[in-house]
């Protein structure tokens, strides 16, 4: 680090930077030598045995040295050169930054409704299925529960890693609900949510008095107590085998099946998986808006503003006597509500749960989306869960990089190492997420976001 | 009496490799009122270190003197465990000092999913089993044919953490390092000013936490017989738990805390049910910061405006 401060008065210090790389180089081989080098693997008497892979990190060590050499060269120096630059000339969001604020959100919303019907009309109802499916639904269920998360820590600035416990509970309440009574999913629908929220008012009780990190970890801790008990509770739950074959979603009645009721025979249609998935994209984007209304109307309600006050400070939140037990679990409850329905919404798109789905790392998913995406932010939180999700699905696409690779090279396995890597690289390039301005809901003559960075958010 | 006695033994075994990774948690905390929430992971990355390292010193040097390889074996996990604590402290923690709460916790959440994908990806996803060494032991106590036994291994285990803890004890209490490190907790603005190099200091405790989490490693890893990628959540957030317990920024705390914990987790599987050990240990975390948020030995916290 030592040629950063040199590298703005007289050029990079070509010097400093070779001895920079190459001990970077050092350390990288210590450290990926024994572990990608040698690699343990058993052989047919079961014995663990070494196979050498020096070329592999020969390979990785290289690329180490030389990207951190340019790095202190050329990106370091550019980087600085161009914030000296931004710092000079006064902050001042450009017209057409102004606008694509302003247009961006119904844009993305009208887009999304038309998604579906696009991607059929490009690829056909078969073609669509993957698109729909993997894509589509499977980001808007994060972007659900990052938006649901989103009041939780986004606005109430409450750090919750457990939240992936309620959207359990969400997701056994439909499947168990659902499979011994029969009920439909739009009764279980408000009663998975229910549920859900009465947990959440249940496990939010006994932390309301703690803050910070201690609050994460007691959260996470309540999140693997559910976990646990979801897998050793075996007459109910069926432990880590899970429930199979829940019902699927009816169109208020109309079931998608192959039957003369059936979706497809009652509108003369060909048959085709395809409709119930479109249907599922478009109650989840459904599902997904709601929770955004709600948080949008919310937040100009007291009770939103006594959330975005105690997340900014929690003692004079107090002071001006607010019932800070009360706006806690509020918090708690609405975003355990949303968990609860996205997750009665995976039992049935699924058709299958398992306490393998709600693992602590799920949670880390969500509360990364969250704030990865700008604490508050709306917008950042959906382009946060585009990012992550849509980009670790794309890397299973990348099968033609087997052909580069040999047979072996599994991309997917690669799937969670570069969403962790993508974690560390945007935190330290945005501390504060894709979207750091605040929005005052309330204001004298004119609406002006400021920067987040001039937030303080020191307890909470 | 008998179930008792082993059930002692086995959870201050335990008990022990868990007081030993609380340290780097109850450290790092101290100093820089982090969770460093990769703790578990770099636990378990120095476990495969052992394991990689003890295979080369077996198979291919073909040592046969198993108390001379686990030795070397130890030394070398803690260097290069050292090592990558340091590392990751420089890249994903140190550009987040001063940043607003949450970066760091986030980054080191970030840090832990890629530490065990990272193992998984270039070792594998199976479990890694070692041949059983050390085997044997005392017998303690006899009695209606239970035999009560103290294994090799798990003497080993509390020699080890005694003669590790005593040092590190000396080391924070006697040392220039250890005054830096205690001025750095109690008001880091003001050792800076009265010539404590903060950063060092800060990167020293990381890699102190991290040795003894590589002993931790070793020891777990000869103990069990058997490591997975995906063993440092659970011992990283029980350890935790035992932080927490004992009082977060005491050492002592730490391990008493740990030593709890394990027994807690030994009598618990023992008397009660198996299935449900890792709740207790969740549900006695949530319950001590519920009732009790300054743990056995540490400080209560002041609430300054």
């Amino acid at each position: 680090m030592a040629a950063d401060d040199t590298a703005n008065k007289h050029g990079p210090d070509i010097a400093a930077a070779v001895k920079d790389a190459l001990l970077s180089g050092l350390v990288a081989l210590a450290l990926f030598g024994p572990l990608i080098g040698l690699r343990t693997e058993q052989n047919m008497r079961n014995e663990l045995v070494i196979q050498s892979r020096w070329g592999l990190v020969a390979a990785i060590i290289a690329v180490i040295v030389i990207g951190r050499f340019l790095m202190l060269t050329l990106v370091s120096p550019a980087l600085a050169r161009r914030r000296e630059r931004v710092s000079a000339t006064p902050e001042h969001p450009s017209a057409l930054r102004q606008a694509l604020g302003k247009w961006f959100a119904p844009a993305s919303i009208a887009f999304l409704f038309l998604y579906p019907i696009l991607i059929v009309s490009l690829l056909g109802f078969q073609g669509s299925l993957k698109w729909v499916d993997n894509f589509g639904i499977q980001i808007l269920i994060y972007v659900m529960l990052g938006w649901g998360l989103n009041i939780v820590v986004g606005l109430a600035g409450l750090l919750d890693l457990g939240y992936v416990a309620f959207y359990a509970v969400g997701a056994y309440s439909y499947a168990l609900l659902s499979s011994h009574f029969g009920l439909s999913f739009w009764i279980l629908l408000p009663m998975a949510g229910i549920f859900a929220a009465l947990w959440g008012i249940m496990l939010g009780f006994p932390v309301l008095r703690l803050r910070g990190d201690y609050l994460a970890i007691v959260t996470l801790a309540f999140g693997e107590i559910i976990r646990l008990v979801l897998i050793n509770f075996r007459e109910l739950t069926n432990g880590s085998a899970g429930i199979s074959s829940i019902p699927k979603v009816t169109l208020f009645g109309i079931p998608f099946d192959a039957s003369p009721g059936g979706f497809a025979k009652m509108f003369d249609l060909p048959l085709s998986s395809a409709y119930y998935k479109i249907f599922l994209y478009y109650l989840i984007l459904l599902l997904a808006l709601l929770t955004a209304f709600v948080t949008i109307r919310l937040r100009k309600l007291p009770v939103g503003r006594a959330w975005e006050a105690l997340r900014e400070d929690e003692i004079a939140c107090r002071s001006l006597g607010i019932n800070t037990t009360n706006t806690k679990l509020t918090a708690f409850a609405l975003g355990a509500l949303f968990a609860g329905f996205a997750g009665s919404f995976f039992a049935a798109r699924q058709g299958f749960v398992s306490p393998e789905s709600f693992t602590f790392m799920e949670s880390a998913i969500i509360v990364a989306i969250v704030v990865l995406g700008g604490m508050g932010s709306m917008v950042g939180v959906a382009l946060a869960a585009v990012a992550m999700i849509g980009g670790t699905e794309l890397l299973r696409e990348l099968a033609f990089l087997k052909t580069i690779f040999g047979d072996n090279f599994n991309p997917d396995q690669f799937r969670m190492l570069i969403f962790g890597l993508a974690m560390v690289g945007i935190m330290i390039w945005k501390p504060r997420g894709f979207v750091s301005s605040r929005e005052p809901t309330i204001f004298l003559a004119e609406k002006k976001a400021i920067s987040g960075s001039l937030v303080k958010e020191g307890h909470g | 009496m008998e179930v008792f006695l082993q059930q002692l033994i086995n959870g201050i075994t335990l008990g022990s490799i868990y007081g030993l990774i609380a340290i780097g948690y109850t450290m790092v905390f101290g100093i820089i009122g982090m969770v460093n929430f990769s703790h578990g992971d770099v636990f378990m990355t120095s476990a495969f270190f052992a394991l990689i390292f003890l295979l080369v010193l077996t198979t291919v040097f073909g040592m046969s003197s198993m108390i001379l390889a686990l030795i070397i074996v130890l030394i070398i996990a803690m260097v290069l465990t050292s090592l990558l604590s340091w590392a990751i402290e420089r890249i994903a923690y140190r550009p987040l000092r001063g940043s607003f709460r949450l970066a760091p916790l986030i980054s080191a959440i970030g840090m832990s999913i890629v530490l065990s994908n990272f193992v998984q990806v270039a070792q594998g996803p199976r479990n890694k089993p070692i041949p059983p060494m050390f085997t044997g032991g005392f017998e303690v106590m006899n009695a209606n044919n239970f035999a009560v036994t103290l294994s090799y291994k798990q003497l080993m285990i509390w020699v080890v953490t005694a003669v590790l803890l005593a040092a590190f004890w000396y080391i924070v209490q006697k040392t220039p390092l250890g005054r830096a490190q205690r001025a750095c907790e109690q008001d880091r603005k003001m050792a800076a000013l009265l010539g404590v190099n903060v950063d060092r200091t800060i990167s020293l405790t990381f890699v102190m936490g991290a040795a003894l989490a590589a002993v931790a490693g070793t020891l777990y890893l000869s103990y069990y017989g058997v490591v997975n990628f995906s063993d440092g959540f659970v011992p990283g957030v029980k350890a935790f738990t035992a932080a927490v317990l004992g009082g977060i920024g005491s050492l002592p705390g730490a391990v008493i805390g740990g030593l709890l914990i394990g027994l807690i987790e030994t009598f618990w599987s023992g008397y009660f049910s198996i299935d449900y050990k890792d709740v207790a240990a969740f549900s006695i975390l949530a319950i001590v910061l519920i009732f009790m948020p300054q743990g056995l030995l540490g400080r209560p916290e002041v609430e300054k405006v």
